[in-house]
């Protein structure tokens, strides 16, 4: 079973080596120092909140509201920088972490208390997350000249040689690779994914548990809100629209299984890394414009039928430690 | 029996309920003229002036009535619903600023079957779906004007790169080929076009275009961003790139959007119509046609107030003035307005 997942993740590694060398022989440029440091600072989002979206996916769910979060989170502290140009950096991403907390549980409340399933809850809210944005921002954009120097100046600072925001992409993914692999309530998710009537007999509380993953999300996302503002240096309404199927795409293409309890941190960055490199590698490779949408679409796709192939076996998985138990040795 | 009785009493009623339900909504009809002012998409800062605008002329016109709506996203779809519920309103006039200039002629023709006037401003609609388009500007004069700026801040050479909205987009597509008639001119022999790539209006996209195109031509020295969204994201991407003093963005923007960008030096000049002349003209205008006091016919005009008139061309075209030029001397001063 493990050396399953690490040739998934193994193929899905070369299949990317391959995607770059294509477009290097193409376009030399793209493997320059310059280069690559764009494609691993623009990656630092989406791998953020990839990382995240699997979060929800691993427990049977999944969250359409992550770029209305982001959205309406980036327009509350662009708002609040315009009237305190000097507010610290500390406190706006204390906010943005704050409000995007505060949005999360709302549909972790949906979601896990009032039972309505999380694709209807997080579809209701990204409409009205997307809603209040107008409704504060009265329709106007927050410009670069607007917002505090502090704010736009801190995403792309450079400490050792990286922007600050692959630094704190790169904590956050510590983080969650230690929470889903080595604490308890990471490990129950991938249970409650994997098998919830069997995880509720084991007791397993899949109210707490889900709560807790549609409230990371809303952190993470409301800290990427602040850092997509930042970084683009302009607030508007439209911030990041459709941004929440890249998420799900990057998961998918990293293996991690729409049907739950399957999925790794490793595979999840990788299928992020996957899908940057095609969004920053179409503008250098002379391709019409009309095909871009097609190729990036196709090529998502031939990911994706490379990298399930051989997944069916799998049936149902109890637990991921368990996998010498003999119950899942006879399921496969 | 009187179950019966009562029906009929209920029916009476009823009649005289909707009687005059419908009496009061003919007066209201008889008295108003509501315009409504369609834009591409809410939330835009060049539609909220145009906006004001409207408002303006509605102040001047006894007894109109401005609603403002528009789709949140900038689609064709979004526009034909809001559309079908103001033919619902029984609307006097349409003002629609197009996101497609055939997908709306459908619609545009019923509203104008029950007798609605509509006309389009800003992006026009195809001539079936309306009375007459009002140009911001004429293209030919857009698409100089931009050349023009890229000429000046480059000294006349170098090479040039042109970042537009979606790959379809009417206004940006026409005003591309303006420019590069511009270029085929001996005066700008020197000033090289040497990619067009489409930021699709959304930052990120656009940013990573501005990127792309910085890798694949390491001698560009401007980028030209007829749209909004794609000149304050290249001059972004000119400003975390170190670029500034060796590539310039120049294009259209509204100046409150820009302001920041031409005082980090990304930006030396910008261009843009005066919206709130757009959205006030075009309010006059539609206002006129609803009350018959002009036809809007071809190589006719129309007196619109405090701008004078309009004179619609053979094609049932209007323009307003060549696009105002914006720098570091006077951004500030317009950035308060729009």
């Amino acid at each position: 079973m493990r050396k399953l997942l690490r040739a998934r993740e193994a193929a899905l590694a070369l299949i990317i080596a391959g995607l770059v060398g294509l477009i290097t022989l193409r376009a030399p440029v793209f493997l320059s120092m310059g280069s690559l440091d764009t494609i691993v600072t623009d990656g630092a989002i989406l791998s953020m909140m990839a990382l995240v979206q699997m979060l929800a996916i691993l427990t049977r769910g999944i969250d359409l509201s992550v770029s209305a979060n982001m959205a309406l989170t980036g327009m509350v502290v662009a708002l609040l920088s315009r009237a305190h140009p000097d507010m610290a950096v500390g406190l706006t991403m204390a906010l943005a972490l704050g409000l995007g907390l505060l949005l999360g549980a709302i549909n972790g409340v949906l979601i896990a208390y009032v039972r309505i399933p999380p694709i209807v809850v997080t579809l209701g809210t990204m409409s009205v997350f997307r809603g209040l944005v107008f409704q504060v921002s009265g329709g106007a954009w927050v410009n670069a000249h607007e917002m505090g120097p502090g704010f736009i100046g801190f995403p792309t600072a450079r400490l050792f040689g990286l922007t600050s925001i692959v630094w704190i992409a790169a904590l956050v993914i510590l983080i969650g690779w230690a929470f889903l692999a080595h604490v308890r309530k990471g490990r129950e998710l991938y249970a409650l994914g994997g098998n919830p009537v069997a995880a509720r007999y084991v007791g397993i509380d899949d109210t707490h548990n889900l709560m807790l993953v549609y409230a990371i999300i809303g952190l993470v996302a409301g800290l990427c809100g602040y850092l997509w503002v930042a970084r683009y240096a302009v607030a508007y309404t439209e911030i990041a629209l459709g941004f929440e199927l890249n998420t799900v795409a990057a998961c998918v293409i990293g293996g991690v299984g729409m049907a739950g309890g399957r999925g790794s941190v490793l595979g999840c960055l990788l299928g992020a890394l996957f899908l940057v490199i095609i969004f920053n590698a179409l503008p250098i490779i002379d391709v019409s414009p009309f095909w871009q949408q097609a190729i990036s679409g196709f090529v998502i796709l031939a990911a994706v039928i490379l990298n399930s192939r051989g997944d069916r076996p799998l049936g149902k998985l109890i637990l991921r430690r368990t996998e010498a138990a003999p119950v899942a040795g006879a399921a496969s | 029996m009187s179950v019966k009785l009562h029906f009929g009493k209920l029916a009476a009623a009823t009649i005289l309920a909707a009687a005059s339900v419908l009496g009061a909504s003919l007066a209201a009809r008889a008295d108003d003229v509501r315009i409504a002012m369609v834009v591409k998409n809410l939330g835009n800062g060049f539609f909220d002036a145009a906006h004001e605008g409207g408002e303006e002329a509605i102040k001047a016109l006894p007894g109109a009535k401005l609603i403002y709506t528009g789709p949140t996203t900038p689609t064709a779809e979004g526009q034909i619903d809001i559309i079908n519920s103001l033919i619902a309103q029984n609307v006097n006039a349409i003002v629609i600023s197009a996101n497609d200039p055939d997908a709306l002629v459908p619609v545009a023709k019923k509203a104008m079957a029950r007798g609605i006037t509509v006309m389009s401003f800003d992006a026009g609609v195809a001539p079936a779906g309306r009375v007459f388009q009002l140009n911001p500007s004429k293209a030919d004069l857009i698409g100089r004007k931009q050349i023009e700026m890229a000429a000046k801040t480059l000294g006349g050479k170098g090479e040039i790169a042109i970042l537009s909205a979606t790959a379809q987009a009417t206004n940006q597509n026409i005003w591309i080929a303006e420019m590069k008639k511009v270029l085929a001119e001996p005066a700008y022999k020197d000033l090289k076009l040497v990619d067009v790539v489409y930021g699709d209006d959304q930052s990120d996209k656009s940013y990573r275009e501005a990127i792309g195109l910085f890798r694949k031509h390491p001698d560009l020295k401007a980028i030209i961003a007829p749209t909004t969204v794609g000149i304050t994201a290249s001059a972004k991407a000119v400003t975390d790139q170190k670029l500034v003093g060796k590539v310039f963005v120049t294009g259209l923007g509204l100046p409150s959007e820009m302001a920041g960008h031409v005082h980090s030096g990304a930006v030396d000049t910008f261009a843009i119509w005066n919206p709130i002349d757009l959205g006030y003209t075009a309010t006059y205008a539609a206002f006129q046609l609803a009350t018959k006091k002009a036809t809007g016919a071809p190589n006719s005009t129309i007196e619109v107030g405090r701008m004078k008139s309009i004179a619609i061309d053979a094609s049932g075209e209007a323009a307003m003035s060549e696009p105002y030029v914006f720098d570091k001397t006077n951004v500030d001063k317009f950035a308060k307005i729009f």
